[in-house]
């Protein structure tokens, strides 16, 4: 994927002509190699140093850029109100005091794994060898290689002007384009595809977003706050068409050859757009993973402490299949979270593994998209809800949804109100409740209502 | 250069200079000041970069907005009267601040 020359090593200084690519350098060998250097990757890194890891780390980065935080990229970014300098996680100065070697443009293409013992155990170590033919031999490896943005596969999705916005790159580049078009379609009504729309009608263009589901954020939000969402962005504006069923992306004519001018739906509309902008999901980058024989399954298949099945490997982030971290969840129930929440806590436990010290992934997922005067604040996961309790206050903008399970309140949609977020990720977090009968009323504050969940279990 | 002075609950003190525009939250995550952690990148959605400011340099400061004042009502630590979040303080001219970090924030 990546189009740049790579960096080559030429700080390792010896080339061994070594292996199939005759002439490639092969680094020394480090005592962790993280392939990935977004945000799993990055806080692994310096997790493992604040636990007294002190082994060489080295951090390979495919993209050309120093590690850089994403989520602004759809919000404060796209609208320029931070530039690239304030999205980099840290100076030059902190990786080289900690002794963490980072790596920028290095795409791993094949893990070579030594033999394993006599015993017939391994003990993790192995070669990593990038694109360019470049060898990073190490004694512990870590996978942190992320997802891909989705592609659309339709007719004329190749069109110029079609385009995805996952990478400082993609977002770099649409910012360059944002003078040349004034109608932009929006393909996937999730939070990247509404944080953009709503980034884009902001700045004056014409945004019309096109859903294939019956609502928006279906994935991550229920019915009530897919439906606040809509009427937020109706009323501001943007155009939305939810069950939206796509037939191909029209080309330009003339000049505009090559480049799409719209979108034609089945019922043969066809909406205007000089951009194509989609947002539908992403896919596990697992491939480095199945070629190493790890089990994966929607991810890489990691235990409670982010280790893969080789029992050596640990995966962290968005590309991990793990087991669902919130406490008093189902046993056996297993999840992939993209989030940055579960990027650092995930870490956090891996770098605990690799230290030695077992420590179990448990915590309250939690997820946020600012998207216009929307902030939205997710406190838990709501897999397996059976009832909600909403609280709504039109007068202060506050809209708030409680997802319960067996009366246990598991998790809570909270726009403009940090205070229900607050509360319900605190009651989470210490393993209580907020009964259903009483949090109806958006005047009472969630955090008086607050009860032990043993208290609450015991019938009147 | 503008200077923040960064304590931890410990009472250790790194002293870092600042751009002017930075947020005393980037300032100290791009530096790897311990204790502020930042989750959310500064928009304001997590209430992670928690700090408390030297009484005497809280009245030069911007006031703070509601969504501010409601998300200290959620830090790790229990907010006190001069608790800010960092990402909504900017560095300016000059500016000489005296922040202590909480023992945790998560």
């Amino acid at each position: 994927m990546s189009t740049h020359t790579p960096e080559r090593a030429e700080r390792s200084g010896t080339d061994v002509a070594a292996g199939p690519e005759a002439g490639a350098a092969t680094r020394p060998e480090t005592g962790l190699l993280i392939i990935g250097a977004s945000q799993a990757g990055v806080q692994l890194a310096i997790s493992l140093r604040g636990t007294g890891f002190d082994e060489h780390i080295t951090l390979l980065g495919e993209e050309d850029h120093r590690p850089y935080q994403r989520p602004a990229l759809s919000k404060e970014f796209l609208q320029d109100k931070v530039d690239k300098e304030n999205l980099i996680f840290r100076s030059q100065q902190y990786w080289d005091e900690h002794d963490i070697e980072l790596v920028k443009g290095a795409r791993i293409v094949r893990i070579e794994r030594h033999a394993p013992a006599e015993d017939g155990r391994r003990d993790g170590s192995g070669v990593a060898v990038a694109a360019d033919g470049t060898r990073y031999p190490y004694r512990r490896l870590a996978l942190a290689v992320g997802a891909r943005a989705r592609r659309l596969e339709l007719e004329g999705a190749e069109l110029d002007g079609v385009v995805y916005l996952r990478s400082a790159d993609d977002a770099l580049a649409l910012k360059a384009r944002l003078g040349d078009f004034r109608d932009v379609v929006v393909v996937g009504g999730g939070f990247i595809g509404l944080e953009a729309a709503c980034s884009l009608h902001g700045m004056g263009k014409h945004v019309t977003v096109l859903e294939h589901g019956p609502r928006l954020v279906g994935r991550a939000v229920g019915e009530d706050t897919s439906e606040y969402f809509l009427r937020s962005h109706r009323e501001r504006g943007i155009d939305i068409r939810l069950e939206a069923r796509m037939r191909r992306l029209v080309p330009g004519t003339g000049e505009r050859a090559g480049s799409v001018a719209g979108v034609e739906l089945e019922d043969g509309t066809v909406v205007d757009a000089q951009l194509v902008l989609v947002g539908i999901g992403v896919v596990p980058n697992t491939e480095l993973a199945e070629q190493m024989g790890l089990a994966v399954d929607n991810g890489i298949v990691v235990d409670r402490h982010a280790v893969a099945s080789d029992g050596t490997t640990v995966a962290v982030g968005d590309v991990a299949n793990m087991p669902n971290p919130l406490p008093g969840a189902p046993e056996g129930e297993r999840i992939r979270l993209e989030s940055v929440n579960n990027a650092i806590e995930h870490a956090k436990v891996a770098a605990y593994s690799l230290t030695g010290r077992q420590e179990e992934y448990a915590g309250i997922p939690w997820f946020w998209s600012n998207q216009a005067d929307l902030k939205l604040q997710i406190a838990g996961l709501t897999l397996g809800y059976d009832s909600t309790v909403v609280r709504r206050d039109d007068a202060k903008g506050r809209f708030s949804v409680l997802y319960y399970r067996g009366g246990q309140v598991i998790a809570a949609d909270c726009v403009n109100a940090p205070l229900d977020f607050m509360a319900v990720r605190a009651a989470l977090g210490k393993g209580q409740n907020i009964p259903a009968g009483a949090a109806a009323d958006p005047a009472v504050p969630l955090k008086t209502l607050v009860v032990d969940r043993t208290a609450q279990e015991v019938p009147a | 250069m503008p200077t923040i002075h960064y304590t931890d609950a410990a009472g250790e003190t790194r002293d870092i200079e600042a751009n002017v525009g930075d947020s005393v939250m980037e300032t100290a995550v791009r530096n790897g000041v311990p204790g502020i952690v930042a989750e959310c990148g500064g928009s304001l959605s997590c209430a992670t970069c928690h700090v408390f400011v030297r009484e005497d340099e809280l009245e030069q400061l911007p006031g703070m907005s509601e969504m501010e004042d409601e998300m200290l009502y959620g830090t790790a630590v229990d907010r006190e009267d001069c608790s800010r979040l960092s990402c909504q303080i900017k560095v300016t001219d000059g500016m000489e601040l005296h922040v202590t970090t909480p023992e945790t924030q998560v």
